[in-house]
């Protein structure tokens, strides 16, 4: 008797738990579904009632009028050599720093490493007017470069937080030896600890890739001409030939086709991703 | 050993390590100072000033502290102050709760759980605009699907002007911060979870406690640390909010943020003395804030 209850009760139980798993599910990954979906819809199809939960006759013209109305390959290329460039800039620079910090004992190294920190934290826009001014008088406005140096504000200390963490862990024998056959610092760095520390590497350029190419406040305001456009900005300024609605379909589009190289980044370094971003915060 | 014996090389040697150490910080300071320490300087600084933003070289006259005294009596900012708390207030709250609901839900064993937890990657990894813009197409107010799929649930009667309706646009807002969102908070929790020892439930059972019991004496104070850092990284982040709300919701003053508001004055107006008076302000609130979360958790670890 009780052993029956018990089962009807563990039944019930677990078919809530399936039914919670399946409304999260649901919950996390819909709006992306339906990205795709209206991606895939013709304005007819967009603007028509009641709505279709699949794409009637998948429209794929949508993927190639984004880029035929507006220099939308440029934008792509603009948000990736940004992304890029502040990725290995910020990697190169902060591997000295990190294996300074990490590794030499020297007045200054705690301060250093906690203003480091306090960088991270800062809000952005208490800086946006004094690096409007100095974009400006070092004639980066409107450019590439310009929006690189801008973004390693945030991107060089948060990679120096997470590199320093990689250096801490990594066994002081193997340098010591570098050492006693001479090695310089400099060849200690490449030679011994960065192959050690290379998934350390792949962590930090991959959150430091991702924080710069989604990144909006600065290249909405260092940028005005399509010429150095990155792809948030052309997202959020995408207006249709008819002012009455947005082309939602081509939104979507270009949203799919920019979030697209994201996801399959982040599901393939997804262990990774996941270590750096919870060491930073449980370490911090 | 040897440096024992020879007190002047290993002076030297340490001379030369610290040198070594401040010639591989140089270059990250030098940046640090440029994009960090500069602006926030030319910010306090050009708060004093009466200055635009359209002239270069530019053109600034003194005018004390008139920006500040401004800003003190602006109702702009303050209804901007006001919105920011409350969107943090509530999209922080949501999110450590529903946050800490899917942590245990993903750390218990089931099968599926890898797809859960490769779910969870997918909110946070796309692009803020991105998420801002479908989220904006999901709640139209005609052909929007939440619209669509609330009036199938009998959620509600009748479609919602989600983002028109001034009582319904804060809401919206932090519907969309909390989806965002969520997973990292979770994923933090969840690393907490995962660093509570098995063997503490197991006496917990054996001793005859329930799983809720388990919950409050032994998940909750364990996980305390990991729920603390997940907060005050989500409250900083909330207090700075730009993107979404931006993109969402444009400047329309019932949920304008203090970012917002910020650069507003100093972009869109150009007036880059006020406006570095309002970016001040926000430094100066964020500070208090973060002085006081070192406070407390200085106090935590005592």
């Amino acid at each position: 008797m009780r052993r029956q209850k018990l089962t009807i009760q563990g039944f019930l139980a677990k078919s809530l738990f399936i039914f919670g798993v399946g409304v999260l599910l649901f919950y996390l990954l819909f709006p992306f579904y339906w990205a795709i979906v209206s991606s895939l819809k013709s304005s007819n199809q967009l603007f028509a009632t009641p709505i279709t939960y699949f794409p009637p006759t998948p429209q794929w013209a949508n993927y190639q009028t984004i880029f035929t109305t507006q220099p939308f390959g440029r934008f792509l290329l603009n948000s990736f050599l940004v992304a890029g460039g502040t990725t290995l800039l910020s990697l190169f620079i902060g591997l000295f720093a990190a294996y300074a910090i990490g590794r030499f004992s020297f007045r200054g190294r705690q301060p250093i490493y906690y203003t480091m920190l306090a960088v991270t934290m800062f809000p952005s826009i208490s800086v946006l007017g004094g690096l409007f001014v100095l974009v400006r008088s070092l004639g980066l406005y409107d450019s590439i470069p310009g929006l690189i140096l801008t973004y390693l504000l945030f991107t060089l200390p948060f990679t120096i937080w997470i590199l320093t963490s990689f250096v801490r862990e990594i066994p002081i024998e193997l340098e010591e030896a570098a050492y006693i056959d001479g090695a310089t610092p400099v060849q200690a760095l490449f030679k011994v600890m960065l192959p050690v520390i290379a998934p350390g590497m792949v962590t930090a350029g991959l959150l430091a890739f991702i924080q710069a190419w989604n990144e909006f406040l600065f290249a909405l305001t260092f940028t005005v001409n399509e010429r150095s456009r990155t792809v948030p900005v052309a997202i959020a300024l995408f207006s249709g030939t008819s002012s009455f609605e947005l082309p939602w379909n081509q939104i979507m589009a270009a949203s799919v086709v920019v979030t697209v190289p994201l996801l399959v980044l982040v599901l393939i370094f997804q262990q990774r991703i996941v270590a750096g971003l919870t060491a930073g915060a449980v370490k911090g | 050993m040897l440096n024992q014996k020879n007190p002047k090389k290993r002076y030297s040697l340490e001379a030369w390590r610290t040198r070594t150490a401040w010639l591989f910080l140089a270059p990250s300071l030098v940046i640090l100072l440029l994009v960090a320490a500069y602006p926030l300087f030319r910010t306090f600084q050009l708060s004093f000033f009466d200055v635009s933003i359209l002239k270069f070289p530019l053109q600034a006259t003194w005018v004390g502290f008139d920006n500040y005294v401004a800003l003190f009596s602006d109702p702009r900012w303050w209804r901007s102050v006001w919105n920011t708390v409350v969107f943090t207030f509530y999209s922080v709250g949501l999110e450590t709760v529903l946050g800490l609901i899917i942590a245990l839900i993903v750390h218990s064993e089931f099968r599926g759980r890898g797809l859960v937890r490769t779910a969870m990657l997918v909110p946070w990894a796309i692009p803020g605009v991105v998420s801002s813009q479908m989220w904006r197409w999901m709640l139209n107010d005609v052909y929007g699907v939440i619209n669509d799929l609330f009036m199938r649930l009998r959620i509600i009667k009748t479609p919602m002007a989600w983002l028109a309706e001034p009582a319904l646009v804060l809401p919206a807002l932090i519907m969309i911060d909390v989806w965002k969102t969520t997973p990292f908070m979770a994923l933090i929790l969840l690393a907490g979870l995962q660093g509570i020892p098995k063997e503490l439930y197991e006496a917990a059972r054996v001793d005859g406690a329930s799983p809720v019991q388990q919950f409050w004496r032994i998940t909750m104070p364990l996980l305390r640390p990991s729920l603390l850092v997940a907060l005050i990284f989500r409250t900083l982040d909330a207090l700075r909010v730009f993107d979404m709300i931006y993109i969402v919701a444009g400047t329309q003053v019932e949920t304008i943020s203090m970012s917002i508001y910020a650069r507003q004055q100093l972009i869109s107006f150009g007036s880059l003395g006020y406006g570095s008076a309002v970016a001040a302000g926000i430094f100066l609130i964020l500070a208090m804030y973060i002085s006081v979360y070192l406070v407390t958790l200085k106090v935590e670890v005592k």
